[in-house]
């Protein structure tokens, strides 16, 4: 068995006096997994991928990425090294067209027939984005600009693509879309690493899920016995 | 394609130097200095438009870098004077002594920028303007630079001609940069610089890299004025002066190259009109500011250009740009 593609191990991370992460584990396995990681507000599921990504400083504790520690590297670097990060709050430059924004995506790339090709692919994906192409992304609907936000995310080519809260303030058809276009994206390759609040779908397409509590991993398991676990449906499914 | 490129980039300063160098003859004294602060001022809000418009830094400290500039360009050529004759002589060292002075506004640009491009808004304001007072008490107290009174009996080596070259570069700079993956990592960061660093963006890198440049074109505009003037004192780069250029490209819009150009050049011009009005100079042109800001809050093009709102332009582009 080789490596995990992204190993997190015992990660802490404080805001101030707060003690935001308590020595955080978690794996994504390979290519074409998708890692769920669940829990109410302020558990710390966006504090865990920002620590991933480097986008703040983690007090303590290791990430791994195909084996060689990230740790120290800066955010733009983890980027170039294949992993890409769909912020909280979709990140869209709103005063940017939708192309700008999805060439954007490619900034590390210059490989131009690469790009066409997956400019191609978020067409296929959503048709919308290539329709609304020339348009500022200012003035597209809160769920064009998430579909946007997951292409542009794609553009970059990731092995692994973190994901927070796609699915935040969005109605329930274009949650659907959303994830299935995941799905897709996964079965071509792309290994995710989903924060989601909502438990339900995301445990669906996960393969392995984490519970996250006050800045710790309460429980895992795989998607489907998360799903079936009493806590997991008392806590976060409303049973 | 390159020599087209080449030729795109050359043509523009070319014909600029050509035609004001044929109009600079018969133009009248009075209209002549209008230019030439025109001129200078388009520099000036141009390049301070590549910190606060595209890269979304807000930089009031413009004045600081000019002065660095223009002190280095003084002295250079204050001291190699009586080593060279006049005439062509002259104006090598003239060139180089400007080039000189973008050098050294540029490591100062770098010197500020390092260490305080991680600030954000406000505070990154408040080290601009501090870095202005700083340099403006610096060369009040030194004997080398001529403390308050500064350094007088430069020779009158600024021509029209230079400066509409000078403008000329900085407005193809500018605009080429906005073009580029590069000025296009720029917006990112002004958008959002989280995002910005999620797509591999090395937004402290190009922070600075912003900084650089506008200090060093601001540092040409220093030089050009300075022997315009004959003058180089502390005095033409003050805070003031660091403000007007603001109150320039935040009423052109922020990030767009051509409103700069357009604010810049009017109301230096709206500026020399109204000295009929002599001592409500002032209020009337801080009233027209206020008309104008009401008016249009985004500015005169908001972030976009003046070709983007030709709609034949906007349509050829659109059809030409789709995949």
């Amino acid at each position: 068995m080789s490596e995990p593609l992204l190993t997190v191990k015992d990660l802490h991370v404080h805001y101030g006096g707060i003690h935001a992460l308590r020595g955080i584990s978690l794996e994504v396995p390979a290519a074409g997994q998708v890692v769920a990681l669940i829990g109410a507000n302020g558990a710390g599921k966006t504090t865990t991928l920002r620590a991933i990504t480097r986008m703040l400083k983690p007090t303590s504790g290791t990430v791994a990425f195909q084996g060689s520690e990230i740790t120290r590297l800066q955010s733009h670097e983890i980027v170039a090294l294949g992993v890409a990060h769909a912020p909280e709050g979709r990140g869209i430059f709103l005063n940017l067209t939708v192309k700008e924004n999805l060439d954007l995506g490619a900034f590390l790339r210059s490989d131009a027939d690469g790009i066409a090709q997956d400019l191609e692919r978020s067409f296929t994906l959503f048709p919308i984005l290539k329709e609304r192409f020339h348009q500022l992304s200012g003035t597209l609907s809160g769920g064009e600009q998430q579909m946007l936000a997951v292409a542009r995310a794609l553009m970059c080519r990731p092995k692994l693509l973190l994901l927070d809260e796609p699915s935040l303030g969005l109605a329930p058809q274009v949650v659907e879309r959303i994830f299935q276009v995941l799905r897709e994206v996964s079965a071509a390759g792309v290994a995710l690493l989903l924060v989601e609040q909502n438990a339900h779908k995301a445990l669906q397409i996960a393969h392995r899920g984490y519970v996250l509590e006050t800045g710790e991993v309460v429980m895992q398991g795989t998607g489907k016995e998360l799903l079936a676990s009493p806590e997991v449906r008392k806590a976060y499914l409303g049973e | 394609m390159k020599p087209l490129i080449a030729l795109r980039s050359v043509a523009p300063l070319l014909l600029t130097g050509i035609l004001v160098a044929l109009v600079q003859g018969s133009l009248p004294d009075y209209w002549y200095f209008v230019l030439v602060v025109a001129g200078i001022n388009i520099i000036l809000a141009v390049s301070l438009n590549i910190v606060n418009g595209f890269t979304g830094q807000f930089s009031i400290g413009h004045a600081g870098f000019m002065a660095v500039g223009a002190y280095t360009a003084a002295k250079i050529v204050m001291s190699t004077r009586g080593l060279v004759s006049t005439g062509a002589g002259e104006q090598l060292v003239f060139l180089g002594a400007l080039a000189a002075g973008m050098v050294t506004a540029a490591i100062a640009g770098f010197l500020v920028g390092m260490p305080s491009l991680r600030l954000r808004g406000d505070y990154l304001a408040i080290v601009t303007l501090g870095f202005n007072e700083i340099i403006r008490v610096i060369i009040e107290n030194s004997e080398f630079l001529g403390q308050a009174t500064g350094i007088s009996g430069l020779p009158k080596l600024t021509t029209l001609a230079y400066v509409g070259m000078a403008a000329a570069i900085t407005v193809m700079v500018a605009v080429r940069l906005l073009q580029s993956t590069h000025g296009r990592a720029l917006l990112a960061i002004r958008e959002d610089e989280v995002a910005a660093e999620a797509m591999g963006v090395d937004t402290t890198g190009y922070k600075v890299r912003a900084f650089v440049i506008a200090a060093a074109l601001a540092g040409l505009a220093g030089g050009l004025l300075v022997f315009y003037l004959q003058l180089c004192t502390p005095k033409s780069f003050t805070f003031i002066k660091s403000i007007e250029v603001v109150a320039m490209i935040v009423l052109g819009g922020l990030g767009s190259v051509s409103g700069a150009f357009l604010t810049a050049a009017v109301l230096t011009i709206l500026l020399e009109t109204l000295r009929g009005f002599s001592e409500y100079r002032m209020v009337v042109y801080s009233l027209l500011l206020i008309f104008f800001m009401l008016g249009r809050p985004a500015g005169l093009f908001g972030t976009r250009e003046i070709w983007d709102l030709l709609p034949r332009w906007r349509r050829k582009a659109a059809a030409g740009g789709a995949p």
